[in-house]
């Protein structure tokens, strides 16, 4: 009898698990991200010396074709780019802003998401940043 | 003895639970240059002795139309066209090894349809002299069952080929104004 109620008590527990730790996403998930707003901006933002948006967007169109991206849309006026590309059997889709800082800076902005999951990673965009500067002949600056 | 490990068994099976429930990670490092982007980047570059960067990029959206292709999206001022197209993607050796060795099930996995995403950018090049041309291509290959059987960046040289020989012909065509 005291085995059966143990042998009960543990089932109880592991269906307490799944339904607690599976994804859920009701709609407000949605909206959520894990890091914080402040956070996400810093690691996904940097700022470069040039006035030349133009170049730059070019730049990042090249780059992203680098990391085997193909471009799916972009706009000169909003200054975006949004590409995607396959690892395995998830879709890896990116979207990068650019857009004036001051008179002489452009603050370029790049966010990825893996599949249904937004990329939080901060080395994950460091190695984007990195191979924009190096196309860019520029260094990429962090911002506050 | 026996009090402790009964009550370290369930918190075992707990904690392995979490292991196997919890939501897979997402990998690093897939925004690393890769060691063969340079082959990959004569693959798919190819200059033209011209400045005329309009005159490349219509000639492009040409192209894509010979090919059969409808424009999706595009930004003239930054050299960029977008275009894609359905095609069939039976391969007759597929089916007939896959109905010899598995049967009904397995012909249902085999490849039906698939989308060919194209993308173009113009820009001028490093001395400003040439126009520089770059295309991409991706596609999504459907099964049978209408499930998508793979997801693949295209690397074949004969697509690209192709793509730059009719491009080529389409400048000379556009220059003679047919």
């Amino acid at each position: 009898m005291r085995k059966i109620k143990n042998y009960c008590s543990i089932f109880l527990i592991l269906c307490l698990i799944v339904t607690l730790s599976g994804c859920a996403t009701p709609a407000v998930r949605a909206l959520e991200t894990d890091a914080s707003q402040v956070k996400l901006r810093s690691i996904q933002t940097r700022a470069f010396d040039t006035t030349d948006k133009k170049k730059m967007m070019q730049t990042v169109i090249s780059t992203m074709q680098d990391l085997d991206f193909v471009i799916d849309k972009t706009d000169f006026m909003l200054g975006s780019v949004t590409g995607s590309k396959f690892l395995g059997y998830e879709v890896v889709t990116m979207s990068v802003t650019v857009r004036p800082r001051g008179e002489k800076q452009l603050l370029v902005r790049a966010n990825a998401q893996y599949g249904i999951k937004s990329v939080e990673d901060p080395t994950t965009y460091q190695d984007f940043f990195t191979a924009l500067e190096k196309a860019m002949f520029l260094t990429a600056q962090q911002v506050d | 003895m026996g009090k402790t490990s009964k009550f370290l068994k369930p918190f075992l099976v707990i904690l392995l639970c979490l292991g196997v429930i919890g939501c897979a990670s997402i990998p690093t490092g897939f925004l690393k240059p890769s060691e063969d982007s340079l082959a990959k980047r004569q693959l798919q570059i190819r200059q033209y002795d011209t400045t005329d960067e309009e005159k490349i990029i219509t000639s492009v959206a040409g192209v894509l139309q010979d090919l059969g292709f409808t424009l999706d999206a595009s930004e003239t001022q930054v050299g960029f066209v977008a275009a894609s197209k359905k095609a069939d993607a039976t391969s007759g050796g597929q089916i007939f090894w896959a109905a010899l060795l598995g049967g009904q099930n397995a012909v249902a996995q085999c490849d039906k349809s698939q989308v060919i995403k194209v993308s173009v950018i113009t820009k001028p090049s490093q001395d400003e002299k040439k126009t520089v041309v770059r295309v991409t291509f991706q596609r999504v290959i459907w099964n049978m069952m209408n499930q998508i059987n793979r997801v693949e960046t295209i690397n074949e040289p004969a697509m690209y080929q192709k793509f730059y020989d009719s491009l080529s012909k389409a400048i000379f065509l556009e220059a003679q104004k047919i």
